[in-house]
């Protein structure tokens, strides 16, 4: 600690240089926190996928329907602990714009089954009362400012009413939040007896079903299992886990977690670069001054390690202003208005991107602080 | 010519048959050639010579910071051939203070801190050092001038910081390489003068590097180096 003025006052001599260096560093690491924030918006609720929580969907598509007499039949398989379905609805809330899922459930089961939606007893009590009732999440709540006890009308170009229409209200009774971080709360949900009753054509289909497990080692047991319960029916099946669906899902979206480290890697490079720069300026033009740390007893390890010391604050002072900052501004939620319900810096690459500030110092400082090291001070001194 | 080898007990530096060539690539080039000398203890000894007679490669063998390509050179017992890198730089802590023509005082930090520098290396305590720090800038007479840095003292000033620095472990041997070589008469005479108290009231012996007859005459004995080898007087 003794040595920290010597420091310090050695990264002042120059604030300009030091202040943009420590400016660029910053920015590299807000950077690094959004890309952090979009990646996981990307590979939505994978991280929190339920590891017991298994996808049984039509074996041809994700569009095709399921008979709701499925339910049953699931139901008595062995390791099966619970099943709900769920359909999609795919409804305009004012604004095509406005995009948020929206699905038809079964209230019981379903709130058994997602115990990561974290709804209050009496909004459930009151969902299971009202038949138009409707509960949505947090997120989409705020984004349309919406109160329990509001009238919530969606558009559809599918499910035509009874009576013809095809504007659909439903009577916001709850608003539920998510257990988890990465938790998505974007999603409206509403009951299926009630849309089953209502909509004119599909009665008595559903578009899929999430089965619970027993026990997460038997899983794949079971999706064979299911498999085999359906095959040569009419409409068959396939069982995937969760976890394995969002996958799939995210890789769809395009590898685009590659191209994000790719620029991760080009940006760091650069800083990399800047850095180094910055240290080995700063080293050269101290050669005499290091030439005289040596001279009064300094060793050469100690020479290195005011280097490295010094090249460590410098990024460990712009990673760390630049995670503060990138944690603030991605607290914000979604910056692209809806595209990306998940979108938060999750704390596990907050760790990682320290240690990055830490292998920066280090990979920076590392030339500079060796040369220091190796500097013979009669040499050092001979320049004066 | 010089007292016999077994009578060593007062003189504080021994050099013996020592020479220092570099290699320039596939030629040599001798600095220093045969070369012994002994420094008593309390001493006041000047060194001087033409440029590149090899002075200041001398004195850097004798404080430690360079090696010489053959013979011994001891200072207060320690032969330091038989010190490692590591080892050589804690005995230059303990044992030596270094004072340069160009002061080399480090720009940003203060007096005090420049001068605090060779204590960092200490076990002492922040109180201690500041102590210490404040003792030796009063000695050279800049006890009023701790939080000045470097760019706001003359010359002169900044020289006598550079000597605080040398002083403030309180060493054995201070070894200056043309102290008042960019120093005006006024202020080369006061360092001339610090130099010669310090010898003779605070008991350190003395090496310094000079082309200056004034200041040579400050001195007990002058020695001449010509050419790598000591001499009794330079050639015209
Ligand atoms: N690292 C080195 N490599 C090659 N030659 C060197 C090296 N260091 C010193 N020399 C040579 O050794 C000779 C003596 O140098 P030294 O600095 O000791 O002279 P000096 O007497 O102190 O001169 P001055 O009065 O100019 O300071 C010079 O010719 C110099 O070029
Ligand atoms: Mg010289």
């Amino acid at each position: 600690m003794k040595f920290a003025s010597l420091i310090v006052a050695n990264l002042l001599r120059r604030k300009l240089r030091t202040g943009l260096t420590l400016v660029s560093v910053t920015v590299a690491f807000i950077l690094y926190a959004y890309l952090s924030a979009i990646r996981v918006g990307l590979s939505q609720g994978v991280d929190v996928a339920g590891a017991d929580r298994m996808l049984v969907w039509h074996a041809v598509s994700l569009a095709q329907p399921l008979p709701l007499s499925y339910l049953d039949r699931i139901k008595r398989i062995p390791g099966v602990d619970l099943v709900v379905h769920q359909s999609w609805f795919g409804g305009i809330y004012q604004n095509p714009r406005n995009f948020f899922a929206q699905m038809p459930v079964d209230p019981e089961p379903f709130l058994r089954m997602y115990p990561e939606f974290l709804l209050p007893e009496a909004q459930k009590q009151a969902w299971l009362r009202t038949r138009t009732g409707a509960i949505a999440g947090r997120a989409t709540a705020e984004r349309f400012g919406w109160k329990v006890g509001d009238r919530i009308p969606l558009q559809t170009g599918i499910w035509t009413k009874q009576d013809g229409s095809m504007t659909w209200e439903f009577d916001l009774v709850g608003i539920f939040d998510g257990a988890k971080q990465g938790t998505d709360t974007t999603p409206f949900y509403f009951r299926y007896d009630y849309f089953d009753e209502t909509r004119r054509i599909g009665k008595g289909l559903v578009g899929w079903y999430v089965v619970r497990v027993t026990d997460p080692d038997l899983a794949p047991q079971v999706a064979r299992a299911i498999n085999e319960e359906f095959a040569n029916s009419s409409a068959e099946v396939k069982a995937e886990s969760e976890k394995a669906f969002l996958q799939g899902w995210a890789k769809q979206v395009g590898d685009i977690g590659t191209i994000l480290t790719a620029i991760l890697t080009a940006v760091f490079f650069t800083i990399l670069l800047v850095a180094g720069n910055t240290m080995a300026q700063s080293v050269r033009e101290r050669t005499e001054e290091l030439g005289v740390l040596k001279a009064v007893g300094f060793t050469h390890e100690q020479v290195l390690g005011l280097v490295l010391v010094e090249s460590c604050l410098l990024s460990g002072l712009g990673a760390a202003v630049g995670l503060g900052i990138g944690r603030v501004l991605t607290a914000a939620g979604d910056p692209t208005g809806g595209a990306l319900p998940v979108f938060f810096f999750p704390p596990r690459d907050m760790v990682l991107g320290a240690g990055l500030g830490v292998l920066l110092g280090l990979a920076s400082g590392a030339l500079p602080a060796w040369q220091a090291m190796r500097l013979r001070v009669a040499d050092a001194l001979r320049r004066g | 010519m010089k007292p016999a080898a077994g009578d060593s007990s007062s003189a504080l530096v021994q050099v013996r048959g020592v020479e220092k060539y570099y290699q320039r690539g596939t030629e040599r080039v001798h600095v220093l050639e045969e070369l012994d000398l002994e420094v008593k203890r309390g001493e006041f000894l000047a060194l001087m010579g033409p440029s590149g007679s090899g002075k200041s490669t001398l004195l850097n063998l004798i404080g430690g910071l360079d090696r010489p390509s053959r013979g011994s050179v001891t200072v207060a017992g320690e032969r330091m051939e038989r010190l490692d890198e590591r080892g050589l730089a804690a005995w230059r802590a303990r044992h030596i203070g270094f004072v340069f023509q160009f002061y080399n005082l480090l720009p940003a930090l203060t007096a005090a801190r420049n001068v605090e520098l060779p204590l960092l290396l200490t076990l002492l305590g922040r109180a201690d050092r500041r102590r210490r720090v404040e003792l030796a800038l009063s000695i050279v007479g800049l006890g009023h001038r701790l939080k000045h840095h470097p760019a706001q003292l003359s010359g002169g000033e900044q020289q006598r910081v550079g000597i605080a620095r040398a002083i403030v472990t309180d060493p054995t041997l201070l070894l200056c390489d043309e102290p008042t070589g960019d120093l005006d008469r006024t202020s080369g005479e006061a360092v001339l003068d610090l130099l010669h108290t310090l010898c003779r009231q605070h008991g350190k012996t003395i090496i310094m590097v000079t082309h200056d007859p004034h200041a040579s005459a400050r001195a007990d004995r002058t020695v001449f180096l010509y050419k790598g080898r000591i001499v009794d007087a330079i050639p015209a």
